[in-house]
């Protein structure tokens, strides 16, 4: 088997560069090196400078998503083996300002997301001793897959209407509010509804479905988006037909 | 947090949509919508010439055996069959329907839909054939 791979990295830094520029560097390569164990190879032994985030190294913290070869992908995810015999090209996360090599901006989407009110909202909270709100396996099932996702920002960076319209709410906070939306101890729906139906909400998604592959939890956005607008039309209907009676 | 001003944005070329077989894919079908109109136009040209008499159906019908017109009409049928299957094969993700207390399989809800226009087609070809 080969053993050194040819990482191509996008550096930027803003001292030094106007633009990203692919800087070349020779990685040894086992069969378990992911592409962030490249990353902190050449962080530890070529160029200490290089800056990226990471934390967990098995998918779940969210901090490593990156362009590789052109996909969005989590570089703790995404084998260097698979890409032999290189070069492999990694490149920050589309979509976003980048500050420094592969470090992008994401201010946009934590002012987007407290907007979906993404946490459980009652009409009457009971006292603790009341004990917990109680949910059938079933009803977990609505909503879990929606559940899963880890903020790991690749479907705005896989969303060409985020690319093209940066106030588009985007796949992952819809994605969220659906999850609130559909979990039976919430009763906050009506309350996400001036941001989830709004047009810069799900109406501005156009189904291009690039969320949902590039997802690594299975999340579907795409599909939460596409439930909620059916959900924001019956409602809207409902409220046409029968002002008085709809909720 | 706050953007640094020496942040750098990606500029989005003009031809973003050729970067991947999806987008290309997505484009597609979004220009689908033309030939949909076209249709429409198409239909509601056939049924003008039907209502003003037999002489002006038969203008229609030379007008519909030209040739640019034949090659008009297989782009537009295919279009509209890509179209309706990528329509289709998106609807079980946003129709979630549950029965008795389960959820109906995404597969039933496709299936469904192209029962429904398998039955839709049927009728309007009796109709037209009858």
């Amino acid at each position: 088997m080969v053993d050194r791979i040819v990482m191509e990295v996008s550096r930027y830094r803003p001292e030094v560069e106007t633009e990203p520029v692919l800087e070349a560097f020779e990685v040894p390569l086992t069969r378990e090196w992911a592409v962030l164990d490249g990353l902190n190879y050449i962080k530890d032994q070529l160029d200490g400078t290089l800056s990226f985030r990471w934390s967990c190294r098995m998918g779940i913290c969210g901090s490593c998503g990156m362009t590789i070869n052109g996909d969005p992908k989590l570089g703790c995810a995404t084998f260097l083996v698979d890409y032999l015999p290189g070069p492999v090209r990694v490149e920050p996360m589309r979509n976003f300002p980048v500050i420094r090599d592969l470090v992008v901006d994401l201010s946009d989407f934590m002012a987007k997301l407290p907007t979906v009110k993404p946490w459980i909202i009652r009409e009457d909270e009971l006292p603790v001793g009341d004990g917990e709100y109680l949910q059938t396996p079933a009803e977990m099932d609505e909503y879990q897959k929606f559940s899963m996702c880890i903020n790991c920002m690749l479907c705005y960076s896989a969303c060409p209407v985020y690319a093209l319209d940066p106030g588009f709410l985007g796949p992952a906070a819809i994605a969220l509010g659906q999850r609130y939306n559909l979990d039976s101890r919430d009763e906050g729906a009506a309350d996400r509804r001036d941001v989830l139906a709004a047009p810069e909400g799900a109406w501005a998604c156009t189904l291009v479905g690039e969320c949902t592959t590039a997802c690594p939890k299975g999340v579907d956005p795409a599909g939460a988006i596409q439930r909620y607008k059916l959900t924001a039309a019956t409602q809207s209907v409902k409220e046409l037909l029968f002002p008085r009676g709809a909720r | 947090m706050t953007t640094p001003v020496r942040a750098y944005r990606h500029p989005i070329p003009r031809t973003w949509w050729a970067r991947r077989r999806s987008y290309r894919l997505f484009m597609l079908r979004e220009i689908s919508c033309v030939f949909v109109a076209w249709f429409v136009v198409y239909v509601l040209l056939l049924v003008h010439a039907i209502g003003s008499g037999s002489d002006s159906y038969d203008q229609f019908l030379d007008f519909s055996a030209n040739p640019l017109v034949v090659a008009l009409n297989v782009v537009t049928l295919i279009f509209i069959l890509l179209h309706a299957v990528t329509w289709f094969g998106s609807a079980p993700r946003a129709i979630v329907v549950h029965l008795r207390g389960r959820r109906v399989p995404e597969s039933a809800v496709l299936a469904g839909h192209y029962a429904a226009w398998l039955v839709v087609s049927a009728i309007v070809a009796w109709l037209v054939l009858s």
